[in-house]
């Protein structure tokens, strides 16, 4: 099986050591997995603000990117989910039937590991206090169900707390948050709140944009607590900690 | 009405409201998942009830005709309005017609929609809402904002005040010494709307729904006030969108198991009550139906927005929004907020005529809790997409937005992966100059950014964001680094 990383644009540009964290966890895994290095974006920005003839390019980018791969794997519920359910309407609005020719191949990093390798517990060591968030676009659009929790329940040292009103969304909503400030950082709040009320060092969540968000409001409120991507903690091993 | 950022921006400051709103959203919200998980079949009805509804909606003309004619067989006079101009005409002729000057009314999103109660005042008809929240939205010279709970954003001390001070204008006054437990409140509003049921000769409703096959109108309700104006009046108006209409009665036999747990949270609503025309010395002697279209056929006309029209105003969508549940209901600017409101605005009004309703499309996160609640299976998140792209095409003409240009140029960007490696060298750059002026640091080491200048404030205001890595994935994986 030939297996493509996708980074996300997001990981790529902002926080390459989670894209690392996905090479590494897979190589542990015995998967050789290669990183386009075609590919940008899933053109998620442009669909969910409006700008359709604008996102066809990027699809287009998109799928010859990955042509020719047997699977996609990404660290991005959001990303993910835009390929498998928004491709098809860049598609249909350029008339062009292999722009959506990516979807039934894209799988979110967990849906991944426990779907398609069979695996829940990777051999991960993480010894601290931790708390999960299951974005919405992971929980919601793709349904992956409690995944990512198996997986985390499998880490050694992990010290894994309940998030209360753990399914409501943190606010972020892509451009939502620059569009709606003020309603965005309300619900940011709320959430940043929950996971303070944890008592949790760490966030883990499976999306960048989500904990960028969150992150940032912890951090101005100088909360102490650290936000970390599911494949940075999924990568963690006994050696580096 | 302001566009929804600045309409939110009052409720977002407002303590007390926000208060209320996730106090009660929460309370409902915790009912509704309780009695809808009792149901194991859930998931069929809720695909029986879309499968309905659309097959309905695919044929609506011709269930209109057969409502329309079993209607009239059963001694109702029905009338076809294409907008709320013609319809307020309707119901206000009517009442002339009578020499009416005072109604009384039942809940009904129709007749709100179409603004009947300011259309009959400039009549010089008085129209009475007799549903207790209703009530308290009129006395209060307020606005809805929720669907089901008109008054949501109201708590008890707030209500009390509103029925001293609005009830002696209106009629009966409220007692002395009236205090804030609910039970004295209902007491207050008992007596006052009796008073009003038994004077009026006349009565306006709307319908859950309408039943083609025998001409049957239909109203789920809660507290009995609805099944007094149906029965008491000598005249009966019910204005009813033209989506309500199911083909048979055992049709009904599903909503009527959806609706109450997805709106109240209650496994059967206390009163639901069916007419259909009239019945000699029982009940309103005259009974008129107004058809209201007010952009429905327009909405019909959207392949993918169309599905709004499935809607049954349960409002488990608005109690499960988080947006809805910061902003209130009045951000929205229509009797229909939260996420039913953010689609079927702009469905019946259409896009790219006025900044408020282009607003509403963005006024989610796109968090999918709307879809998941809701009884007939809107996808809501498909139709706010669909909606924001209308919205874009309708500016596409003209000096583009900051925003337009923003995403052509990040469109240019992404389409090509040199071009994006360009742009974050650049990033890299702007870490070295930046990362010497952010004092802040993560959690975990990294550095911070602070407050940045606009646009960038949009996002710093109230936010740290990271500041960008010395070397993106990209440039680290083309010199050969691998883990
Ligand atoms: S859209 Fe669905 S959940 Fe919302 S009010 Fe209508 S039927 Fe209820």
């Amino acid at each position: 099986m030939k297996v493509a990383v996708m980074v996300t644009c997001i990981n790529d540009s902002l926080f390459p050591d989670t894209g690392k964290s996905v090479f590494r966890l897979l190589r542990r895994l015995g998967v050789d997995a290669d990183f386009p290095a075609a590919q940008t974006c899933c053109a998620q920005p442009m669909v969910n603000t409006g700008y359709l003839d604008e996102a066809v390019p990027v699809v287009r980018t998109f799928v010859d990117a990955f042509a020719g791969y047997d699977a996609i794997v990404t660290p991005s519920g959001s990303c993910a989910g835009s390929v498998r359910h928004q491709h098809s309407i860049v598609a249909r609005r350029a008339g062009e039937e292999r722009l959506a020719s990516a979807a039934p191949r894209v799988y979110e990093l967990s849906e991944f590991l426990v779907d398609v390798l069979g695996v829940t517990d990777v051999n991960a060591y993480f010894p601290h206090r931790a708390t999960y968030h299951p974005t919405c676009h992971s929980l919601r659009m793709l349904g992956v169900g409690d995944k990512p929790l198996r997986l985390l329940r499998e880490v050694r040292g992990l010290d894994l707390v309940e998030l209360p009103a753990a399914a409501e969304c943190c606010g972020f909503g892509g451009t939502f948050a620059v569009k709606n400030a003020e309603t965005s950082t309300a619900m940011g709040a709320d959430k940043a709140r929950h996971v303070r009320g944890t008592g949790a060092e760490v966030l883990v969540a499976g999306d960048s944009s989500c904990l960028l968000h969150i992150g940032g409001l912890l951090s101005r409120e100088r909360s102490g607590v650290r936000v970390m991507h599911l494949a940075d903690v999924l990568a963690s091993t006994e050696e580096e900690a | 009405m302001p566009a929804f950022p600045e309409a939110a921006r009052k409720a977002l400051a407002d303590t007390q409201l926000r208060r209320n709103l996730a106090h009660a959203t929460g309370t409902i919200r915790a009912k509704r998942e309780a009695v809808v998980g009792e149901v194991a079949e859930w998931e069929e009805l809720r695909l029986a009830g879309a499968a309905i509804k659309d097959n309905t909606l695919r044929r609506l003309d011709e269930h209109l005709l057969t409502l329309e004619a079993s209607l009239q067989a059963r001694g109702a006079t029905v009338h076809w309005a294409r907008d709320a101009a013609e319809a307020c005409e309707i119901v206000a002729r009517i009442a002339h017609g009578h020499g009416i000057d005072e109604v009384v009314k039942v809940k009904s999103m129709a007749t709100q929609e179409i603004g009947l109660n300011e259309a009959l005042a400039a009549h010089g008809v008085t129209a009475w809402e007799t549903d207790l929240a209703e009530l308290i939205v009129q006395l209060g010279d307020d606005l809805p904002s929720h669907i089901l709970v008109p008054a949501i954003h109201r708590n008890r001390a707030e209500i009390r005040e509103v029925f001293r001070r609005g009830m002696a204008d209106a009629g009966r006054p409220a007692p002395p010494g009236l205090s804030d437990e609910p039970a004295e409140l209902a007491a207050a509003a008992r007596l006052h709307l009796r008073e009003k049921f038994l004077r009026a000769r006349m009565a306006v409703s709307g319908a859950n729904f309408a039943v083609a096959e025998s001409g049957t109108l239909v109203v789920v309700e809660s507290e009995g006030n609805g099944r007094m104006c149906l029965t008491l009046p000598e005249v009966l108006v019910s204005v009813v969108g033209i989506e309500k209409v199911v083909p048979t009665f055992a049709d009904l036999d599903v909503f009527l198991q959806l609706l109450p747990r997805s709106s109240t949270g209650e496994r059967m609503n206390p009163y639901t009550s069916t007419w259909s025309g009239v019945t000699p010395g029982d009940g309103p002697q005259e009974m008129h139906v107004v058809l209201l279209d007010n952009g429905r056929t327009r909405a019909l006309a959207d392949e993918v927005g169309r599905q709004a029209l499935r809607c049954i105003r349960c409002s488990a969508c608005l109690n499960v929004c988080p947006v809805y549940e910061r902003t209130g209901g009045h951000a929205y600017g229509s009797v229909y907020p939260g996420p039913i409101g953010a689609i079927l605005n702009p469905l019946l009004k259409g896009v790219g005529v006025d900044e408020q309703t282009d607003s509403l499309p963005y006024a989610s996160t796109l968090c999918g809790a709307c879809f998941e609640a809701c009884p007939v299976r809107i996808d809501i998140p498909e139709v706010l997409v669909h909606l924001r792209a209308k919205v874009v095409d309708a500016h596409r003409e003209g000096v583009p937005k900051p925003e337009a240009v923003a995403m052509k140029s990040a469109a240019w960007l992404l389409s090509d992966a040199r071009r994006l490696g360009l742009a974050e060298r650049g990033l890299g750059v702007a870490n070295r100059a930046l990362t010497r002026f952010g004092r802040r640091v993560l959690p975990g080491g990294r550095r911070a950014l602070g407050r940045l200048p606009w646009p960038g404030s949009l996002w710093t205001n109230a936010r740290d964001l990271p500041a960008p890595p010395r070397e993106s994935f990209r440039a680290w994986w083309r010199k050969g680094g691998r883990p």
